[in-house]
Protein backbone atom coordinates (compact mmCIF):
# COMPACT_ATOMS: atom_id res chain seq x y z
CA UNK A 1 0.00 0.00 0.00
CA UNK A 2 1.61 3.56 -0.94
CA UNK A 3 5.15 2.77 -0.55
CA UNK A 4 6.17 4.84 -2.83
CA UNK A 5 4.33 7.84 -0.68
CA UNK A 6 5.70 6.71 2.74
CA UNK A 7 9.51 6.97 0.56
CA UNK A 8 8.51 9.94 -0.52
CA UNK A 9 8.07 11.20 3.33
CA UNK A 10 11.38 10.42 3.88
CA UNK A 11 12.72 12.36 0.78
CA UNK A 12 10.59 15.30 1.22
CA UNK A 13 12.08 15.95 5.16
CA UNK A 14 15.36 14.95 4.36
CA UNK A 15 16.52 16.40 1.25
CA UNK A 16 13.65 18.52 -0.49
CA UNK A 17 12.52 20.47 2.49
CA UNK A 18 15.54 20.91 4.18
CA UNK A 19 17.00 22.11 0.80
CA UNK A 20 14.28 24.39 0.04
CA UNK A 21 14.01 26.07 2.98
CA UNK A 22 17.27 26.14 3.73
CA UNK A 23 19.57 26.68 0.71
CA UNK A 24 23.07 26.98 2.31
CA UNK A 25 22.64 23.06 2.67
CA UNK A 26 23.14 22.36 -1.20
CA UNK A 27 26.59 24.40 -0.56
CA UNK A 28 28.02 22.19 2.04
CA UNK A 29 26.64 18.98 0.06
CA UNK A 30 28.77 19.67 -3.30
CA UNK A 31 31.89 21.33 -0.90
CA UNK A 32 32.53 18.55 0.65
CA UNK A 33 33.49 15.80 -1.55
CA UNK A 34 35.43 18.01 -3.48
CA UNK A 35 37.77 19.47 -0.74
CA UNK A 36 40.16 16.46 -0.43
CA UNK A 37 39.57 16.56 -4.12
CA UNK A 38 40.99 19.92 -4.61
CA UNK A 39 43.76 18.90 -2.32
CA UNK A 40 44.97 15.76 -3.83
CA UNK A 41 45.27 17.49 -7.49
CA UNK A 42 47.26 20.73 -6.26
CA UNK A 43 49.42 18.60 -4.10
CA UNK A 44 50.22 15.81 -6.73
CA UNK A 45 50.51 18.58 -9.27
CA UNK A 46 47.65 17.54 -11.55
CA UNK A 47 49.29 14.02 -11.47
CA UNK A 48 46.18 12.29 -9.07
CA UNK A 49 43.07 14.04 -10.78
CA UNK A 50 41.31 11.11 -12.51
CA UNK A 51 42.37 8.53 -9.22
CA UNK A 52 41.21 11.92 -6.88
CA UNK A 53 38.12 12.11 -8.97
CA UNK A 54 37.90 8.09 -8.80
CA UNK A 55 38.03 8.49 -4.73
CA UNK A 56 35.32 11.66 -4.83
CA UNK A 57 32.86 9.50 -6.01
CA UNK A 58 33.63 6.79 -4.04
CA UNK A 59 33.10 9.20 -1.09
CA UNK A 60 30.12 10.96 -2.53
CA UNK A 61 28.69 7.23 -1.79
CA UNK A 62 30.30 6.79 1.64
CA UNK A 63 29.19 10.50 2.88
CA UNK A 64 25.29 9.67 2.32
CA UNK A 65 25.81 6.71 4.90
CA UNK A 66 27.61 9.14 7.20
CA UNK A 67 25.04 11.36 6.41
CA UNK A 68 21.97 9.07 7.12
CA UNK A 69 22.91 8.38 10.11
CA UNK A 70 23.77 11.31 11.41
CA UNK A 71 20.54 12.86 9.95
CA UNK A 72 18.12 9.76 11.77
CA UNK A 73 19.94 10.00 14.65
CA UNK A 74 18.78 13.35 14.87
CA UNK A 75 15.09 12.94 13.85
CA UNK A 76 15.34 9.91 15.87
CA UNK A 77 16.39 11.56 19.17
CA UNK A 78 15.47 15.20 19.04
CA UNK A 79 12.36 14.96 16.76
CA UNK A 80 11.09 11.26 17.76
CA UNK A 81 10.26 10.75 14.11
CA UNK A 82 11.16 7.37 14.45
CA UNK A 83 8.56 6.54 17.17
CA UNK A 84 6.18 7.98 15.27
CA UNK A 85 6.92 6.22 11.90
CA UNK A 86 7.42 2.45 14.11
CA UNK A 87 4.05 3.11 14.88
CA UNK A 88 2.61 4.19 11.49
CA UNK A 89 1.70 1.05 8.50
CA UNK A 90 5.69 2.46 7.10
CA UNK A 91 7.78 -0.37 7.42
CA UNK A 92 11.66 -0.47 8.45
CA UNK A 93 12.58 -0.79 5.02
CA UNK A 94 10.36 1.61 3.33
CA UNK A 95 11.41 4.43 6.12
CA UNK A 96 15.68 2.90 5.04
CA UNK A 97 15.11 3.24 1.44
CA UNK A 98 12.97 6.20 1.58
CA UNK A 99 16.02 7.95 3.73
CA UNK A 100 18.19 6.41 1.78
CA UNK A 101 17.77 7.61 -1.48
CA UNK A 102 16.96 11.06 0.43
CA UNK A 103 20.57 11.30 0.54
CA UNK A 104 21.19 10.63 -2.73
CA UNK A 105 18.60 13.58 -3.70
CA UNK A 106 20.90 15.40 -0.70
CA UNK A 107 24.18 14.78 -2.59
CA UNK A 108 23.45 15.30 -6.11
CA UNK A 109 24.56 18.67 -6.91
CA UNK A 110 28.19 17.04 -5.92
CA UNK A 111 27.53 14.22 -8.02
CA UNK A 112 26.77 16.31 -11.03
CA UNK A 113 29.72 17.94 -10.89
CA UNK A 114 32.04 15.11 -10.18
CA UNK A 115 30.44 13.33 -12.87
CA UNK A 116 31.12 16.70 -15.22
CA UNK A 117 34.87 16.17 -13.86
CA UNK A 118 34.82 12.43 -14.72
CA UNK A 119 33.59 12.72 -18.00
CA UNK A 120 36.32 14.85 -19.06
CA UNK A 121 39.01 13.88 -16.64
CA UNK A 122 38.49 10.06 -16.58
CA UNK A 123 39.15 8.22 -19.84
CA UNK A 124 37.83 4.22 -19.64
CA UNK A 125 35.69 1.78 -21.41
CA UNK A 126 32.37 1.12 -20.88
CA UNK A 127 33.02 -1.95 -18.97
CA UNK A 128 34.98 0.51 -16.64
CA UNK A 129 32.18 2.63 -16.73
CA UNK A 130 29.90 -0.59 -15.31
CA UNK A 131 32.43 -1.22 -12.67
CA UNK A 132 32.66 2.42 -11.56
CA UNK A 133 28.78 3.00 -10.93
CA UNK A 134 28.59 -1.20 -9.47
CA UNK A 135 31.48 0.11 -7.23
CA UNK A 136 29.97 3.32 -6.12
CA UNK A 137 26.88 1.52 -5.78
CA UNK A 138 28.27 -1.36 -3.44
CA UNK A 139 30.10 1.55 -1.22
CA UNK A 140 26.16 3.29 -1.15
CA UNK A 141 24.51 -0.02 0.15
CA UNK A 142 27.58 -0.62 2.66
CA UNK A 143 27.42 2.85 3.97
CA UNK A 144 23.57 3.05 4.37
CA UNK A 145 23.50 -0.15 6.02
CA UNK A 146 26.03 0.83 8.60
CA UNK A 147 24.34 4.25 9.08
CA UNK A 148 21.18 2.80 9.73
CA UNK A 149 21.91 0.19 12.20
CA UNK A 150 24.48 2.87 14.03
CA UNK A 151 21.25 5.27 14.11
CA UNK A 152 19.06 2.87 15.41
CA UNK A 153 21.11 2.08 18.34
CA UNK A 154 21.96 5.82 19.16
CA UNK A 155 20.29 7.52 22.28
CA UNK A 156 21.79 10.85 21.72
CA UNK A 157 23.33 13.31 19.31
CA UNK A 158 26.25 13.12 21.04
CA UNK A 159 27.09 9.59 19.91
CA UNK A 160 25.65 9.91 16.58
CA UNK A 161 28.33 12.85 15.87
CA UNK A 162 31.54 10.34 17.77
CA UNK A 163 29.90 7.85 15.35
CA UNK A 164 30.33 9.95 12.23
CA UNK A 165 33.78 10.98 13.27
CA UNK A 166 35.04 7.71 13.62
CA UNK A 167 33.53 6.22 10.26
CA UNK A 168 35.02 9.17 8.51
CA UNK A 169 37.95 8.45 9.47
CA UNK A 170 38.42 4.69 9.40
CA UNK A 171 36.63 5.01 5.93
CA UNK A 172 37.36 7.37 4.05
CA UNK A 173 40.61 9.68 5.20
CA UNK A 174 42.79 7.00 6.29
CA UNK A 175 42.16 4.31 3.64
CA UNK A 176 44.03 5.24 0.39
CA UNK A 177 40.76 6.53 -1.76
CA UNK A 178 42.20 9.83 -3.06
CA UNK A 179 45.58 8.05 -4.03
CA UNK A 180 46.90 4.63 -5.16
CA UNK A 181 47.21 2.43 -1.90
CA UNK A 182 51.10 1.98 -2.97
CA UNK A 183 51.68 5.63 -1.54
CA UNK A 184 50.93 3.81 1.84
CA UNK A 185 54.27 2.45 3.09
CA UNK A 186 54.69 -1.06 4.23
CA UNK A 187 53.35 -2.83 7.16
CA UNK A 188 51.08 -0.15 7.36
CA UNK A 189 49.42 -1.05 3.91
CA UNK A 190 47.77 -4.00 5.05
CA UNK A 191 45.89 -2.09 7.86
CA UNK A 192 44.10 0.20 4.92
CA UNK A 193 42.83 -3.81 3.48
CA UNK A 194 40.30 -3.10 6.38
CA UNK A 195 38.52 -0.72 5.14
CA UNK A 196 35.79 -1.52 2.53
CA UNK A 197 37.01 1.85 0.32
CA UNK A 198 40.30 0.52 0.25
CA UNK A 199 38.77 -2.43 -2.00
CA UNK A 200 36.27 -0.31 -3.95
CA UNK A 201 38.97 2.36 -4.84
CA UNK A 202 41.24 -0.50 -6.25
CA UNK A 203 38.83 -1.27 -8.56
CA UNK A 204 37.95 2.22 -9.47
CA UNK A 205 41.65 3.04 -9.91
CA UNK A 206 41.74 -0.32 -12.06
CA UNK A 207 38.56 0.42 -13.79
CA UNK A 208 40.68 4.38 -15.28
CA UNK A 209 43.56 2.34 -15.44
CA UNK A 210 46.09 4.05 -12.86
CA UNK A 211 47.04 0.89 -11.82
CA UNK A 212 46.49 -2.63 -12.79
CA UNK A 213 45.48 -5.26 -10.26
CA UNK A 214 46.17 -9.06 -11.00
CA UNK A 215 42.50 -11.16 -11.79
CA UNK A 216 42.81 -13.25 -8.66
CA UNK A 217 42.90 -9.69 -7.01
CA UNK A 218 40.03 -8.49 -9.13
CA UNK A 219 37.75 -11.22 -8.31
CA UNK A 220 38.93 -10.74 -4.67
CA UNK A 221 37.56 -6.92 -4.05
CA UNK A 222 34.45 -7.58 -5.93
CA UNK A 223 34.12 -10.72 -3.54
CA UNK A 224 35.23 -8.98 -0.73
CA UNK A 225 32.64 -6.04 -1.67
CA UNK A 226 29.82 -8.27 -1.95
CA UNK A 227 30.40 -10.12 1.28
CA UNK A 228 30.69 -6.83 3.41
CA UNK A 229 27.37 -5.71 1.97
CA UNK A 230 25.97 -9.55 2.96
CA UNK A 231 27.77 -9.29 6.34
CA UNK A 232 25.94 -5.62 6.98
CA UNK A 233 22.67 -6.54 5.57
CA UNK A 234 22.33 -8.92 8.12
CA UNK A 235 24.00 -7.18 10.92
CA UNK A 236 21.11 -4.44 9.96
CA UNK A 237 18.09 -6.64 9.80
CA UNK A 238 19.04 -8.27 13.31
CA UNK A 239 20.96 -5.22 15.04
CA UNK A 240 19.18 -2.24 13.81
CA UNK A 241 16.35 -1.24 16.00
CA UNK A 242 12.83 -0.61 14.67
CA UNK A 243 10.49 -1.94 17.56
CA UNK A 244 12.49 -1.75 20.17
CA UNK A 245 13.25 -4.99 22.50
CA UNK B 1 -14.04 -8.12 21.86
CA UNK B 2 -14.44 -5.33 20.10
CA UNK B 3 -14.11 -1.92 21.07
CA UNK B 4 -12.00 -3.20 23.97
CA UNK B 5 -8.81 -2.47 24.75
CA UNK B 6 -7.58 -5.11 27.04
CA UNK B 7 -3.57 -6.10 28.74
CA UNK B 8 -2.89 -9.05 30.15
CA UNK B 9 -0.11 -9.35 32.51
CA UNK B 10 2.42 -6.83 30.50
CA UNK B 11 5.57 -6.76 32.25
CA UNK B 12 8.82 -5.17 30.93
CA UNK B 13 12.28 -5.36 31.88
CA UNK B 14 15.09 -3.47 30.38
CA UNK B 15 18.48 -5.04 29.76
CA UNK B 16 20.23 -3.37 31.94
CA UNK B 17 17.63 -5.21 34.94
CA UNK B 18 15.70 -2.14 35.44
CA UNK B 19 11.84 -3.46 36.15
CA UNK B 20 9.28 -0.64 34.46
CA UNK B 21 6.28 -2.60 34.33
CA UNK B 22 4.86 -5.41 36.76
CA UNK B 23 1.81 -7.87 35.49
CA UNK B 24 -0.07 -4.74 34.53
CA UNK B 25 -3.68 -6.09 33.95
CA UNK B 26 -6.58 -3.86 32.72
CA UNK B 27 -10.00 -3.80 30.41
CA UNK B 28 -11.26 -0.33 28.82
CA UNK B 29 -13.34 0.70 26.86
CA UNK B 30 -11.98 2.54 23.41
CA UNK B 31 -14.46 5.30 23.59
CA UNK B 32 -13.49 9.10 24.56
CA UNK B 33 -10.25 9.96 26.67
CA UNK B 34 -8.40 7.18 29.02
CA UNK B 35 -5.81 8.82 31.10
CA UNK B 36 -2.87 6.98 32.51
CA UNK B 37 -1.59 9.11 35.83
CA UNK B 38 1.64 8.72 37.63
CA UNK B 39 4.58 10.47 38.59
CA UNK B 40 8.18 10.51 36.84
CA UNK B 41 9.25 6.25 36.48
CA UNK B 42 6.05 5.25 37.12
CA UNK B 43 6.24 3.70 33.91
CA UNK B 44 4.20 5.67 31.87
CA UNK B 45 6.00 5.83 28.91
CA UNK B 46 6.97 2.03 28.59
CA UNK B 47 3.60 1.11 29.15
CA UNK B 48 2.45 3.47 25.81
CA UNK B 49 5.51 2.23 23.89
CA UNK B 50 4.38 -0.92 24.42
CA UNK B 51 0.79 -0.43 23.54
CA UNK B 52 1.97 1.98 21.02
CA UNK B 53 3.90 -1.30 19.35
CA UNK B 54 6.95 0.48 19.51
CA UNK B 55 8.58 -1.64 22.47
CA UNK B 56 8.13 -5.19 22.87
CA UNK B 57 6.92 -6.25 26.31
CA UNK B 58 9.19 -8.52 28.10
CA UNK B 59 5.67 -10.76 28.82
CA UNK B 60 1.99 -10.00 28.82
CA UNK B 61 0.14 -9.78 25.48
CA UNK B 62 -2.68 -6.77 24.25
CA UNK B 63 -5.47 -7.38 22.45
CA UNK B 64 -7.58 -4.30 20.59
CA UNK B 65 -10.44 -5.49 18.61
CA UNK B 66 -9.68 -9.13 18.83
CA UNK B 67 -5.74 -8.34 17.26
CA UNK B 68 -3.19 -9.14 19.28
CA UNK B 69 -1.34 -6.27 18.52
CA UNK B 70 2.07 -7.89 20.11
CA UNK B 71 2.50 -10.72 17.51
CA UNK B 72 0.47 -8.59 14.95
CA UNK B 73 1.22 -4.76 14.93
CA UNK B 74 1.15 -4.22 11.36
CA UNK B 75 -2.49 -4.78 11.36
CA UNK B 76 -3.51 -2.54 14.14
CA UNK B 77 -0.88 0.28 12.74
CA UNK B 78 -3.19 1.52 10.50
CA UNK B 79 -5.66 2.16 13.15
CA UNK B 80 -2.92 4.36 15.88
CA UNK B 81 -0.91 7.59 15.88
CA UNK B 82 1.63 8.52 18.54
CA UNK B 83 2.67 11.74 20.07
CA UNK B 84 5.82 10.50 21.74
CA UNK B 85 7.36 11.92 24.81
CA UNK B 86 9.47 15.06 24.13
CA UNK B 87 8.38 14.96 20.33
CA UNK B 88 9.18 18.17 18.59
CA UNK B 89 7.93 19.52 15.20
CA UNK B 90 10.74 19.06 13.27
CA UNK B 91 12.46 22.71 12.99
CA UNK B 92 13.45 23.10 9.68
CA UNK B 93 9.55 22.14 8.26
CA UNK B 94 6.63 24.25 7.89
CA UNK B 95 3.21 23.14 9.53
CA UNK B 96 1.97 22.15 5.99
CA UNK B 97 5.39 20.37 5.56
CA UNK B 98 5.09 18.69 8.89
CA UNK B 99 1.74 17.37 8.49
CA UNK B 100 1.54 16.80 4.81
CA UNK B 101 4.65 14.22 5.12
CA UNK B 102 2.81 12.87 8.48
CA UNK B 103 0.05 12.08 6.45
CA UNK B 104 2.94 9.96 3.61
CA UNK B 105 4.49 8.37 6.23
CA UNK B 106 0.36 6.93 6.87
CA UNK B 107 0.21 5.83 3.79
CA UNK B 108 -2.56 9.16 2.14
CA UNK B 109 -1.55 9.72 -1.44
CA UNK B 110 0.25 12.61 -2.34
CA UNK B 111 -2.56 13.65 -4.01
CA UNK B 112 -4.77 13.91 -1.37
CA UNK B 113 -2.57 14.76 1.61
CA UNK B 114 -2.14 18.77 0.98
CA UNK B 115 -5.75 19.18 1.41
CA UNK B 116 -6.48 17.59 4.69
CA UNK B 117 -3.45 18.96 5.86
CA UNK B 118 -5.19 22.36 4.79
CA UNK B 119 -8.45 21.43 6.40
CA UNK B 120 -6.87 20.49 9.98
CA UNK B 121 -4.57 23.31 9.88
CA UNK B 122 -7.60 25.51 9.21
CA UNK B 123 -9.18 23.42 12.21
CA UNK B 124 -6.23 24.18 14.24
CA UNK B 125 -6.28 27.95 13.96
CA UNK B 126 -2.95 27.42 11.90
CA UNK B 127 -3.83 28.95 8.65
CA UNK B 128 -1.51 31.66 9.25
CA UNK B 129 1.44 29.93 10.03
CA UNK B 130 1.23 27.34 8.10
CA UNK B 131 4.06 28.54 5.69
CA UNK B 132 6.50 29.34 8.26
CA UNK B 133 9.29 27.31 9.99
CA UNK B 134 8.69 25.46 13.27
CA UNK B 135 11.42 27.08 14.63
CA UNK B 136 9.87 30.18 14.67
CA UNK B 137 6.25 29.06 16.27
CA UNK B 138 5.66 29.22 19.64
CA UNK B 139 5.55 26.20 22.01
CA UNK B 140 1.64 25.54 22.12
CA UNK B 141 1.81 26.08 18.43
CA UNK B 142 4.75 23.44 17.93
CA UNK B 143 2.39 20.88 19.74
CA UNK B 144 -0.78 22.16 18.09
CA UNK B 145 0.99 21.43 15.06
CA UNK B 146 1.84 17.86 15.99
CA UNK B 147 -1.57 17.02 17.26
CA UNK B 148 -3.31 18.17 13.94
CA UNK B 149 -0.77 15.63 12.08
CA UNK B 150 -2.15 12.90 14.36
CA UNK B 151 -6.00 14.30 13.81
CA UNK B 152 -5.48 14.28 10.05
CA UNK B 153 -4.41 10.75 9.85
CA UNK B 154 -7.34 8.25 9.76
CA UNK B 155 -5.99 6.34 12.96
CA UNK B 156 -9.08 6.07 15.53
CA UNK B 157 -6.70 5.71 18.31
CA UNK B 158 -4.30 8.12 19.37
CA UNK B 159 -1.68 7.97 21.87
CA UNK B 160 -0.28 11.21 23.22
CA UNK B 161 2.74 10.91 26.18
CA UNK B 162 2.89 13.93 28.62
CA UNK B 163 1.44 16.27 25.65
CA UNK B 164 0.94 19.71 27.58
CA UNK B 165 4.34 19.10 29.38
CA UNK B 166 6.29 22.53 29.57
CA UNK B 167 2.92 24.59 27.89
CA UNK B 168 2.14 27.67 29.45
CA UNK B 169 -1.65 27.90 30.71
CA UNK B 170 -2.73 29.23 27.88
CA UNK B 171 -1.77 26.97 25.41
CA UNK B 172 -2.52 23.93 28.12
CA UNK B 173 -6.03 25.50 27.83
CA UNK B 174 -6.39 25.43 24.40
CA UNK B 175 -5.10 21.90 23.76
CA UNK B 176 -7.40 20.82 26.48
CA UNK B 177 -10.27 22.14 24.34
CA UNK B 178 -8.91 20.32 21.11
CA UNK B 179 -8.81 17.04 23.30
CA UNK B 180 -12.30 17.43 24.33
CA UNK B 181 -13.54 18.04 20.88
CA UNK B 182 -11.29 14.77 19.45
CA UNK B 183 -12.40 12.22 21.74
CA UNK B 184 -16.16 12.61 20.30
CA UNK B 185 -14.87 10.56 17.19
CA UNK B 186 -11.74 9.17 18.51
CA UNK B 187 -10.10 7.12 21.35
CA UNK B 188 -7.65 8.97 23.42
CA UNK B 189 -4.98 7.62 25.73
CA UNK B 190 -3.47 10.03 27.19
CA UNK B 191 -0.51 10.39 29.65
CA UNK B 192 0.08 13.04 32.09
CA UNK B 193 1.41 14.01 35.67
CA UNK B 194 -0.95 16.90 35.95
CA UNK B 195 -3.85 15.52 38.13
CA UNK B 196 -6.20 18.24 37.09
CA UNK B 197 -5.54 17.72 33.55
CA UNK B 198 -6.54 14.14 34.00
CA UNK B 199 -9.81 15.27 35.65
CA UNK B 200 -11.04 17.47 33.29
CA UNK B 201 -10.64 15.70 30.69
CA UNK B 202 -10.92 11.70 31.05
CA UNK B 203 -13.78 9.52 30.77
CA UNK B 204 -11.06 6.93 32.71
CA UNK B 205 -8.18 6.96 34.59
CA UNK B 206 -5.66 4.86 35.34
CA UNK B 207 -3.24 5.42 38.46
CA UNK B 208 0.05 3.82 37.91
CA UNK B 209 2.75 3.87 40.21
CA UNK B 210 6.04 2.04 40.63
CA UNK B 211 5.50 -0.20 37.07
CA UNK B 212 1.45 -1.60 38.79
CA UNK B 213 -1.53 -0.31 38.26
CA UNK B 214 -2.80 0.74 41.93
CA UNK B 215 -6.45 2.12 40.26
CA UNK B 216 -8.58 2.21 37.75
CA UNK B 217 -11.84 3.78 36.39
CA UNK B 218 -14.12 6.57 36.30
CA UNK B 219 -14.00 9.30 38.91
CA UNK B 220 -16.96 7.99 40.79
CA UNK B 221 -15.53 4.47 40.69
CA UNK B 222 -12.25 6.05 41.68
CA UNK B 223 -13.58 7.67 44.53
CA UNK B 224 -15.22 4.75 45.64
CA UNK B 225 -11.90 3.05 46.43
CA UNK B 226 -11.08 6.02 48.82
CA UNK B 227 -11.95 5.64 52.41
CA UNK B 228 -12.93 9.19 53.11
CA UNK B 229 -14.82 10.89 49.88
CA UNK B 230 -15.11 14.43 51.37
CA UNK B 231 -12.32 17.15 52.07
CA UNK B 232 -12.96 19.85 54.23
CA UNK B 233 -11.03 23.26 54.39
CA UNK B 234 -11.00 26.25 56.44
CA UNK B 235 -11.32 29.65 54.04
CA UNK B 236 -9.68 32.94 55.21
CA UNK B 237 -11.05 34.31 58.32
CA UNK B 238 -10.23 34.86 61.94
CA UNK B 239 -8.76 31.35 62.29
CA UNK B 240 -5.21 30.43 61.64
CA UNK B 241 -6.00 26.77 62.72
CA UNK B 242 -8.93 25.09 64.41
CA UNK B 243 -9.80 22.16 66.04
CA UNK B 244 -12.84 19.78 65.27
CA UNK B 245 -15.00 18.64 67.87
CA UNK B 246 -15.20 15.21 68.31
CA UNK B 247 -12.30 14.35 66.16
CA UNK B 248 -8.88 15.64 67.31
CA UNK B 249 -8.14 16.47 64.16
CA UNK B 250 -6.78 20.50 63.29
CA UNK B 251 -7.53 21.92 60.38
CA UNK B 252 -4.97 25.29 59.62
CA UNK B 253 -5.60 27.06 56.34
CA UNK B 254 -4.45 26.28 53.15
CA UNK B 255 -4.27 22.49 54.37
CA UNK B 256 -7.27 19.98 54.11
CA UNK B 257 -8.90 16.96 55.98
CA UNK B 258 -10.60 14.04 54.89
CA UNK B 259 -14.03 12.30 56.05
CA UNK B 260 -16.28 10.33 55.43
CA UNK B 261 -20.14 11.28 55.08
CA UNK B 262 -21.05 11.24 58.42
CA UNK B 263 -17.91 12.84 60.13
CA UNK B 264 -18.43 15.59 57.51
CA UNK B 265 -22.04 16.35 58.58
CA UNK B 266 -20.82 16.65 62.25
CA UNK B 267 -17.89 18.58 61.56
CA UNK B 268 -19.79 21.14 58.99
CA UNK B 269 -22.50 21.34 61.81
CA UNK B 270 -19.71 22.11 64.24
CA UNK B 271 -17.91 24.74 62.34
CA UNK B 272 -21.34 26.77 61.22
CA UNK B 273 -22.07 26.48 64.99
CA UNK B 274 -18.81 28.46 65.56
CA UNK B 275 -19.16 31.00 62.62
CA UNK B 276 -16.63 29.97 60.99
CA UNK B 277 -15.80 29.42 57.70
CA UNK B 278 -15.49 26.07 55.32
CA UNK B 279 -15.76 24.80 52.23
CA UNK B 280 -16.39 21.20 51.74
CA UNK B 281 -16.00 18.97 48.21
CA UNK B 282 -16.06 15.59 47.29
CA UNK B 283 -12.55 14.72 47.01
CA UNK B 284 -10.44 15.47 43.46
CA UNK B 285 -8.30 12.86 41.70
CA UNK B 286 -5.01 14.60 43.55
CA UNK B 287 -6.65 13.55 46.72
CA UNK B 288 -7.70 10.30 45.68
CA UNK B 289 -4.48 9.52 43.80
CA UNK B 290 -2.52 10.83 46.74
CA UNK B 291 -4.47 8.12 48.87
CA UNK B 292 -3.90 5.77 46.59
CA UNK B 293 -0.53 6.00 46.09
CA UNK B 294 0.90 7.16 49.63
CA UNK B 295 -1.00 4.56 51.21
CA UNK B 296 0.49 2.24 49.50
CA UNK B 297 3.90 3.09 50.42
CA UNK B 298 2.98 4.19 53.68
CA UNK B 299 0.21 1.43 54.92
CA UNK B 300 -2.18 4.55 55.44
CA UNK B 301 -5.63 4.88 54.67
CA UNK B 302 -6.12 8.69 55.62
CA UNK B 303 -3.82 11.22 54.68
CA UNK B 304 -3.94 15.12 55.64
CA UNK B 305 -1.81 17.40 53.67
Amino acid sequence: MYRSSQMAASILVNAVYAMKNFPITLVNTLLSPLSFLLVITLASHGRLLSVSLGGALIMSMVSSGIGLQGDLSHLKNDFKLQDMVVSSPTTASVYLVGMAISEIVYSIPAIAVLGVLASIYIHTTVTGIFQIIAVMTLMFSFSILLGFTLATITYDIIQSWAFSGIISTLISTIPPVYYPITYIPMPFRYAAYASPTTYGAELVQNAIGFVHISTASFITDWMILILINVVFLFIAVKKARWREV
Amino acid sequence: MKGYFKCSGISKTYSKGQIALRDVSFEIPMRGIFSLIGRNGAGKTTLVRILATELMPTSGNVIVDDIDIINDPDTIRRRIAIIPQEARAISWLTPMQTITTFLLYRGVKYSEDKAKAKEVLKEFGLTTVSDKLNRTLSGGQKRKVLVAALVASDADILFMDEPTTGLDPISRAELWDILSYLKKDKFIFLTTHYLEEAERLSDRIGILDQGEIKAIGTMAELRAKVPKKYSISLLDGDHESVEIDNNGSIIKIGSRIFVDENEAYVIAKDLINRNIRFSINPVSLEDIYYSIVKRDIRGEDHVQE
